[in-house]
């Protein structure tokens, strides 16, 4: 408390952090950049090339948004995003259930998985533009593999570490095995099993860019992004970035909502945002 | 009204291993328990009441010697055998009537009877308006209190108790002393009940057994012939709590030895 008005006594009182709204505090430095951005066009504090007023970035957007490009873009790349998402998840729910269920899967499985896992996502590139081409099927091949990794080991993890206690709790109560696995297993692991998802759902945005960008044909975010830079459409490669940052900060918010309402036992969250 | 049973521990001994050396916990327990008796248990830290009670509820099947309920001998657990454990072990992503529900989840009752069940023994441990919340909002006593109700609700013919009101202020604990002897009067349920606090076991136990650690032992089983209600400020009450008091002073408590938890510690991280 008395830290607090120390400083609230060195700031101006409408400078002061505290003066802003707590729900807004985030939106500050966006609006300060924004602003800053602004009046380095308006000022004419720079000639560069290289960089364009942020007038004309929107510009664009509404030009791209008006010709159906954008959507067009943004649409090739959610359905791939999605399609390599909900595989990768689907899978890696089941395979990570399956090594956390049983010890025999694990000794069968698991040291392969656990070598495969080192190989860097992005080496698995040319084998899969080899085995798939360089098309729909490829990316979305990549995209489930980003997805995969992150959502096994967190699954896996999160049964493995389902307290005894509780277990026993189930015994002493004459669960049978599905009550074990739906009333102790499955919801002691949940939290485990969002952060794994969670992951998934980051990892497959960020592989969608990647694969766009390393398997460079049809449209998408990244071929906007990769398109622009060629041409030095300065416009179009930062309004590429605001839109890759605009879908990453949805995909956040919603993976957050789903968490307050899925693990709202645990009183307190841990999806960022 | 549940039929009691009566158990018969018969020379258990227990050891765990720690380390790859052999830890002996209990050594030659023996104590018979009549059915819808109400047995007492104090000893120091780390003598082997929580052991003892594990190998009852049949958590535990590495023993030697014979645990008998009605003459046969137990095999895992049972709903016949309740528990509450020394932590309360709620389920956190459960409400407090779904965690009382689950010592429900698997009796012969109909769902409105089970509802009725859980309403009852919420109402019993005093905690009427927190149906709804969930353990991270809940007191250490008020858990407590709740893993008491899950342990009750589905009457058990043999109940044993941990603790279970060591994180109880003085009032709700002497409240909830006498519900549990009411209980136990009303259903004869056998009861077992681990406690530090020698005028509770006196007070509601009709035998006292002392313990004595390393290995664990019984030291001596103290009677309580006093009939109920009975008077904490009795004279034959104080003579006896006096008695099993005695039986400390010669042992310092030992200090609490510290639990090994074994954990699989696999390194999980995976590259980009
Ligand atoms: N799973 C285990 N593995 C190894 N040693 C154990 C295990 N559980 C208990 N022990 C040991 O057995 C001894 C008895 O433990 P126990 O929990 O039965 O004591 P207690 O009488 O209940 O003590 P307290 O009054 O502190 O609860 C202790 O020395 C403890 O370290
Ligand atoms: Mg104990």
């Amino acid at each position: 408390m008395t830290s607090r008005q120390q400083t609230a006594g060195r700031w101006p009182h409408w400078l002061h952090p505290a003066a802003v709204p707590k729900p807004l505090r985030g939106w500050v430095i966006p609006v300060l950049l924004l602003t800053l951005w602004w009046a380095t066009f308006r000022f004419g504090w720079t000639s560069s090339q290289l960089f364009v007023p942020l007038s004309k970035v929107i510009d664009t957007g509404v030009r791209m948004a008006g010709s159906g490009e954008l959507a067009h873009a943004l649409g090739a790349s959610l359905y791939r995003m999605v399609l390599g998402f909900v595989i990768g998840t689907a899978v890696g729910l089941a395979v990570g259930t399956a090594l956390g269920v049983s010890r025999l899967l694990e000794n069968l499985i698991g040291p392969t998985f656990h070598t495969l896992k080192q190989v860097s996502l992005f080496a698995w590139i040319p084998l899969i533009s080899l085995w798939f081409g360089l098309g729909d099927l490829a990316k979305i091949a990549f995209l489930s593999l980003a997805a995969f990794f992150p959502v096994v080991l967190n699954t896996f993890e999160g049964i493995r570490s389902v307290p005894r206690a509780h277990l026993e709790v189930a015994r002493v109560f004459a669960f049978n095995p599905w009550q074990v696995f739906a009333r102790v297993v499955w919801p002691a692991a949940l939290p485990s099993i969002f952060t794994g998802v969670y992951l998934a759902l980051i990892y497959a945005w960020l592989a969608t860019l990647g694969a766009e960008y390393l398997l460079t044909s049809g449209s998408g975010i990244g071929n906007l992004l990769v398109d622009g830079r060629e041409h030095f459409w300065m416009d179009q490669v930062l309004l590429g970035v605001l839109v890759v940052g605009a879908v990453g900060f949805v995909l956040n918010w919603s993976a957050s909502q789903l968490e307050r309402r899925l693990l709202a036992w645990r009183g307190h969250s841990t999806a960022q945002f | 009204m549940p039929h009691a049973a009566t158990l018969e521990i018969r020379g258990l001994s227990k050891q765990y291993q720690v380390k790859g050396e052999t830890l002996p916990v209990l050594d030659n327990v023996s104590l018979s328990i009549k059915p819808g008796e109400f047995v007492s248990i104090v000893g120091a830290s780390g003598c082997g009441k929580s052991t003892l009670l594990r190998l009852v509820i049949g958590l535990e099947d590495d023993y030697q010697g014979d645990i008998l309920l009605d003459g046969h001998r137990i095999v895992g657990t049972s709903l016949e055998r309740g528990i509450v454990f020394q932590e309360h072990r709620l389920f956190p992503w459960l409400t407090v009537e779904q965690n009382v529900g689950l010592g429900l989840l698997n009796a012969d009752l109909g769902e409105a009877r089970k509802r009725d069940a859980v309403r009852e023994h919420i109402a019993l441990v005093g905690l009427e308006g927190f149906e709804r919340a969930y353990p991270y909002q809940l007191s250490g006593g008020m858990s407590q209190r709740v893993a008491i109700a899950r342990a009750l609700v589905n009457r058990p013919e043999v109940l044993l108790l941990d603790e279970p009101f060591g994180a109880l202020d003085a009032l709700t604990r002497a409240y909830l002393q006498q519900e549990l002897q009411r209980i136990w009067a009303q259903e004869g349920i056998t009861m077992i009940l681990v406690t530090h606090d020698v005028e509770e076991a006196v007070y509601l136990g009709d035998r006292v057994v002392v313990m004595q650690p390393r290995p664990g032992r019984i030291k001596r089983i103290v009677d309580v012939p006093l009939p109920r209600p009975r008077d904490r400020g009795d004279y034959a009450f104080a003579a006896i709590k006096e008695d099993v008091l005695s039986e400390f002073s010669d042992h310092p408590r030992d200090e609490l030895i510290a639990e090994p938890r074994e954990r699989n510690a696999v390194e999980w991280q995976f590259s980009w």
